[in-house]
């Protein structure tokens, strides 16, 4: 038997028979029309687990809603560790209509969403059979959850929408896809020089996908005692301002850890200094 | 993703797919010059990997449903979601095809229940069994519902 000559996907004409390029067109018009009511659309990253990027997160929401007065939401986007609505007081159950499923309501009235309304307590993340060779498809599932919380979630109006995304580069990078007119990410990390070395490596992702960075937070700067209000070292190092500088962004703010979460001075001095930096 | 017929220099055209419920796919294409069918088929990694996409082989049929993807896809809370109740006028179901219903995953339940609801409003039918469930599992493919 001689080869067989035939022509080649592009030069055969025409969509294919599924029209797969106008349905994944289609799901990016979904998430355009969604946001189209949101101010800004702004990014919490860390190349780090255990930085507090989502109590940083919360503490953002929950200030900010006192200043920007055409609402703040909080998208949940780290699928595997979700802790927003709990740290932001917003229970279940999601109501779904015609328009979508909508966020749930936390504190200060923030719109919420997250993984964590939808999964058992205490369960972790599982996704439906088949269980073998699950590397190939999973973080194809995970990257169409985002988009679907994005897309499918009644957010409305708002002046701000905060996305906690998942430690490491990757979902920034998503993101930055689903959502062309991000308004920029706010890097989050610890002072340790590890942490610098991990979150560095994330914002250096984070400018190969065109995302601006407005600046960096630092978290756990140092142990405020609740009875004196003295600030003592908590890790060495200088992860905050070094990452600032080597980017040439603002330190935005230093968080003590506290005792007491979320303290209203503290609430309202980082509120202040993010709203400086958005854009 | 394209089939081409050698012989005839023509794309083939889709005509239908199989969802035999053990996690695989099928779908069959046909020249719209010779007529020679062909069929497509995936195994269930291929056939998962086509969902997480959230695309349907052969165009979708359906208006996509809120959170479809993750409703399909993750094994969730029973009670996470607190749905409207099906209006008047739906079709009712059978014994046997509400028994059917009640093995599907509380977190997906609504959503299923209304794409049935949707087929056989669309088909004047009016008691949904569990052969029409099964029909609309082709039509629709609705792998795992």
């Amino acid at each position: 038997m001689g080869s067989v000559r035939f022509r080649t996907y592009h030069q055969v004409e025409g969509e294919d028979a599924s029209r797969l390029g106008e349905q994944v067109a289609a799901q990016r018009e979904r998430v355009q029309a969604r946001l189209s009511g949101i101010g800004r659309v702004i990014a919490i990253m860390s190349g780090k687990g255990g930085v507090g990027k989502s109590y940083v997160t919360a503490a953002l929401a929950l200030g900010l809603a006192r200043r920007l007065t055409g609402g703040v939401g909080v998208l949940d986007a780290d699928l595997k560790g979700p802790t927003a609505a709990r740290l932001l007081g917003a229970t279940g159950p999601v109501r779904l209509d015609e328009e979508g499923a909508h966020p749930v309501l936390g504190r200060e009235g923030l719109k919420v969403f997250s993984m964590d309304l939808l999964l058992e307590e205490g369960q972790p993340l599982r996704w439906n059979e088949p269980g073998h060779e699950r590397f190939v498809w999973r973080g194809v599932l995970e990257t169409g959850a985002l988009r679907e919380f994005l897309a499918d979630v009644v957010w409305g109006p708002l002046d701000l929408l905060l996305v906690d995304l998942a430690p490491g580069a990757d979902r920034l990078e998503d993101l930055a896809e689903l959502v062309p007119d991000l308004a920029g990410a706010l890097a989050v990390t610890i002072p340790s020089e590890e942490s610098a070395r991990s979150v560095e490596r994330a914002m250096r992702s984070a400018l190969q996908a065109k995302v601006r960075l407005l600046g960096v937070i630092e978290n756990m700067s140092g142990y405020a005692c609740g009875a004196c209000g003295h600030t003592g070292a908590l890790f060495p190092g200088q992860a905050g301002a070094e990452l600032a500088q080597r980017f040439a962004i603002p330190l935005v703010a230093k968080i003590p850890f506290h005792p007491t979460p979320f303290p209203p001075a503290e609430l309202a001095t980082l509120s202040e200094a993010v709203a400086a930096v958005l854009p | 993703m394209k089939f081409l017929c050698i012989e005839c220099d023509r794309q083939m055209e889709f005509e239908q797919r199989e969802l035999p419920g053990d996690g695989t796919f099928g779908a069959a294409f046909r020249c719209p010059a010779c007529g020679r069918r062909i069929a497509l088929l995936a195994n269930p990694m291929e056939t998962q990997l086509v969902d997480a996409l959230g695309v349907k082989i052969g165009g979708r049929t359906l208006t996509e449903e809120p959170l479809e993807l993750v409703r399909s896809n993750v094994l969730g809370r029973e009670e996470a979601f607190q749905e409207k109740p099906a209006p008047a006028g739906r079709p009712d179901w059978s014994p046997a095809a509400q028994e059917r219903l009640g093995r599907v995953p509380g977190f997906v339940r609504g959503m299923v229940r209304k794409i049935y609801d949707e087929y056989a409003l669309e088909r004047r039918l009016s008691v949904i069994t569990p052969e029409i469930m099964d029909q609309a599992r082709t039509d629709l493919g609705l792998e795992g519902m």
